[in-house]
């Protein structure tokens, strides 16, 4: 049978028909949907961590005890998981252990774009990389193998071109599983003790060496002959723009991109008059080759090492470099586009719970140290209101930092305040704000907890009282677990009322000791809360623009009846009803809703 | 289509919340259907927050990569007419654009920071003149919802495709919610009627 999948969906079936017993991982774009598809198959146990790191650990735990195991994030959730991956190298595994990394060229949905195909050189593991859904899923199967017959965990490395594009897939079935029911214990194996781990280390290079022999006869590396003029080296999506783009070249195609095949690598450069290697962010495979001695016509020197590639900058840059037989359809240059068009970007949702704040915020003109949500498109105008934001958790240990050497001499703008979303508070705030009480200092601390991890699509989190399958599980409680770190003011606010919101924080910011604001406000999008919509009275709007400050896609500026008469609108399919922008207006010209009488 | 003929590219463009996906995922399965390899690409995450949203989808006898090269598209089927604006440099020469002509403002608009483009339907006849704007939010709302525009926007594709009617049919009728399935027929029904 064949179904149309996604890299994510066909990586959530291979994952099934592999055997695999247990998957964890926090969510995170383009990652997200392979658990959110592995909950369908009720025979693997699934489940979200708080965070990467712990979805490593629980993942490596199960995988001792005997299970086939998978952990998932996206890129710099390995930054996250790092500290486990290094040394499950050094132990090695009992039930196959894979972690996939969807890493995100061009950065459609990541603060970085990190390429971590290194991560797989760094820590000393193979990497497999498939180029379409349906390696996705066999590749899957190969990596869990490998694993098993070399003691190691496996990185397989996506893309968003490979998570989220379809193609077409063969689907396989499940072998029936014994269940596990004997716990195996080995101290010297995976008690890295330093006299174990030195005895570990020549074993896991001497991997390394045995792996990369191996890689020579796996069918992932294969060498596709074509026109012997130009050879190309690539693997992942890269792969599939160079065939469309070089359609009569030869191929040196990689499914497994670490340990690399040296003696196909030369076999293939000694085939091929001149040879490619094509490849999206750092020259990866390119100076690995060049390591071995393997002269290599163009790589970096042909092909950026930021962003994406796509078939048609394949087939221009290496015909300007000299490459015959590039597809002519892919070489003329597209027309110009229409110039000055505005922009559009995501935007926060009409009735989202963090506008208010945001709209304070910009009015407090305080420093906001960000996270990383729905609420960092607070830093996009008309809010204007977040000044950092690096990596999940960082906002409130750099507020501190910031408040521990600025004297603000009293004024707001010079003062700095924290915000961050429950899902990400959980997942590694919480040791920020441990920091600030412990080391006395005095920043204050929003919490927006709107109740699900909203950016990725809406999944539960450890304070949501449900885990991934929806059962019912227990509830983190943010105000109690505040106070357990030492906080002794703990404030809350309604966030869509700004009189109350701006009075909390001006409250809090000028207390001498650390506060943290709960606003709970449940994510409309998620828990499909409709309002029904506002109006604008136009005998009383005089077009004073201060409405639009709340940044709601609802609102819109229309020609009034006098000339140079503009005056708002409301949308009233878009609006949501939640009267922030009816709280900026001096005129009462945005009237509620009017009940329909019984 | 390519030059050997096989291989058609359609882009997809609108504004999160839309409905681009599943569009784009009626017409990829009506493409399997019909026994043709099928790519498809989008990016999402971001969809719902009401930024653009851009779906490729080829089929064909055999593709590699799955997304449209600019300048190659043979279809440009937009939900928008900024988002038609936006994107009718990826058809190649001569392709045909069909948008809906309902303006949704973007979030850069709605805050006053930028102006929604005056005159915008001569603006895109001018840039491509085989291009049809479509009432498809309207014909929807005649079918029974809103909602279901993106139905409207492929049955006015229908026609240019090598798909038949009761494959589009079939694939539309075992998407939609079984309680919507009249009125995506509909929907469909005068999408077609208006594609001509």
């Amino acid at each position: 049978m064949k179904d149309i999948l996604s890299g994510n969906e066909a990586i959530a079936r291979g994952a099934w028909e592999a055997g695999v017993r247990f998957a964890a991982a926090y969510p995170g774009t383009p990652s997200t949907e392979i658990l959110e598809n592995i909950r369908g198959y009720e025979d693997i146990e699934s489940q979200w961590s708080p965070n990467e790191k712990v979805a490593t650990e629980v993942a490596l735990g199960a995988s001792i005890a005997g299970a086939r195991s998978l952990a998932v994030m996206k890129h710099v959730g390995v930054n996250v998981a790092a500290d486990p991956l290094f040394t499950a190298s050094y132990t090695g595994v009992n039930g196959g252990f894979v972690m996939i990394t969807a890493d995100d060229p061009a950065m459609h949905s990541s603060q970085n774009e990190q390429d971590n195909r290194n991560y797989a050189r760094f820590a000393k593991v193979p990497l497999l990389e498939p180029s379409d859904s349906q390696e996705a899923k066999d590749m899957l199967k190969l990596a869990f193998e490998l694993s098993e017959e070399f003691d190691t965990p496996v990185l397989f490395r996506t893309t968003t071109r490979i998570s989220h594009s379809k193609t077409m897939v063969e689907l396989g079935e499940r072998a029936a599983l014994e269940p596990l029911t004997v716990l195996e214990k080995d101290v010297p194996k995976y008690t890295m003790l330093p006299g174990f781990a030195r005895a570990k280390h020549p074993k896991v290079e001497q991997r390394i060496l045995d792996l990369a022999q191996r890689a020579e006869t796996l069918d992932v590396n294969r060498i596709e002959m074509g026109d012997p003029a130009v050879g190309i080296v690539a693997s992942g999506v890269v792969y599939q723009y160079a065939r469309e783009a070089f359609p009569g070249a030869s191929f040196l195609k990689l499914g497994m991109t670490y340990p690399l095949p040296q003696g196909m690598v030369e076999k293939f450069r000694s085939k091929v008059d001149r040879l490619y290697v094509v490849e999206e962010l750092d020259p990866f495979l390119e100076e690995r080759i060049r390591l071995m001695g393997v002269k290599v016509d163009g790589g970096k020197s042909v092909f950026p090492i930021t962003g994406e590639l796509d078939p048609g900058l394949v087939a221009r840059l290496l015909t300007a470099a000299g490459a015959p037989g590039a597809d002519g359809d892919l070489l003329t240059e597209p027309g110009p586009g229409a110039e000055g068009l505005p922009m559009r970007p995501p935007t926060l949702c009409p009735g989202c719970s963090h506008r208010g704040v945001f709209t304070v915020l910009s009015r407090l003109k305080v420093f906001v140290s960000g996270d990383i949500g729905c609420y960092t498109l607070g830093a996009m105008p008309p809010f204007g209101a977040m000044h950092s934001c690096v990596c999940m958790g960082a906002s409130i240990g750099m507020a501190h930092g910031i408040s521990k050497v600025t004297d603000a001499q009293g004024q707001i703008k010079n003062q700095t305040v924290a915000v961050i979303g429950d899902s990400t508070f959980f997942h590694s705030g919480i040791t920020g704000l441990m920091d600030t009480i412990w080391n006395r200092g005095a920043s204050t601390t929003i919490i927006l907890d709107n109740r699900t991890t909203a950016m990725t699509g809406g999944q539960e989190t450890p304070g949501t009282g449900k885990t991934l399958s929806g059962e019912p599980a227990a509830e983190v409680d943010i105000p109690r677990l505040v106070e357990a770190l030492g906080v002794k003011r703990i404030a809350y606010m309604d966030p869509y009322d700004l009189t109350e919101t701006e009075e909390v924080i001006r409250r809090e910011l000028e207390a001498p000791e650390p506060s943290v604001i709960i606003a709970r406000a449940p994510c409309v999008l998620q828990f499909k809360i409709m309002n029904d919509p506002w109006t604008v009275d136009s005998e009383l709007c005089n077009g004073c623009k201060r409405c639009l400050r709340v940044g709601c896609v609802a609102l819109s500026l229309i020609e009034g009846e006098g000339e140079e008469d503009t005056l708002v609108e409301i949308d009233p399919v878009q609006c949501n009803g939640c009267g922030v922008c009816a709280q900026m207006c001096r005129f009462g010209a945005i009237l509620p809703p009017v009940p329909v009488e019984a | 289509m390519t030059e050997n003929g096989t291989t058609t590219n359609i882009l997809i463009s609108g504004v999160g919340g839309q409905g681009v996906l599943l569009a784009s995922y009626v017409l990829g399965q009506a493409a399997m259907k019909e026994g043709y390899e099928v790519k498809q690409s989008e990016v999402h995450g971001m969809s719902q927050r009401g930024g653009s949203v851009v779906s490729h989808l080829r089929f064909g006898e055999r593709l590699a990569s799955p997304i449209v090269t600019q300048g190659t598209a043979d279809f440009l089927l937009s939900f928008e007419p900024l988002e038609a604006l936006r994107f009718f440099n990826w058809l190649r020469p001569g392709a045909l654009l069909i948008y809906n002509t309902l303006r949704v403002n973007p979030s850069t608009v709605a805050a006053g920071l930028a102006t929604y483009p005056d005159g915008i339907h001569e603006r895109i006849a001018q840039a491509w003149p085989n291009s049809r704007g479509i009432d498809a939010t309207l014909l929807a709302e005649e079918a029974g919802t809103a909602k279901a525009t993106n139905i409207v926007m492929l049955g006015s594709i229908a026609r240019e495709l090598p798909f038949p009617l009761e494959t589009w049919r079939h694939i539309i009728g075992r998407v939609v919610p079984p309680k919507t399935v009249d009125t995506n027929m509909k929907a469909f029904e005068l999408g077609r009627a208006a594609g001509r």
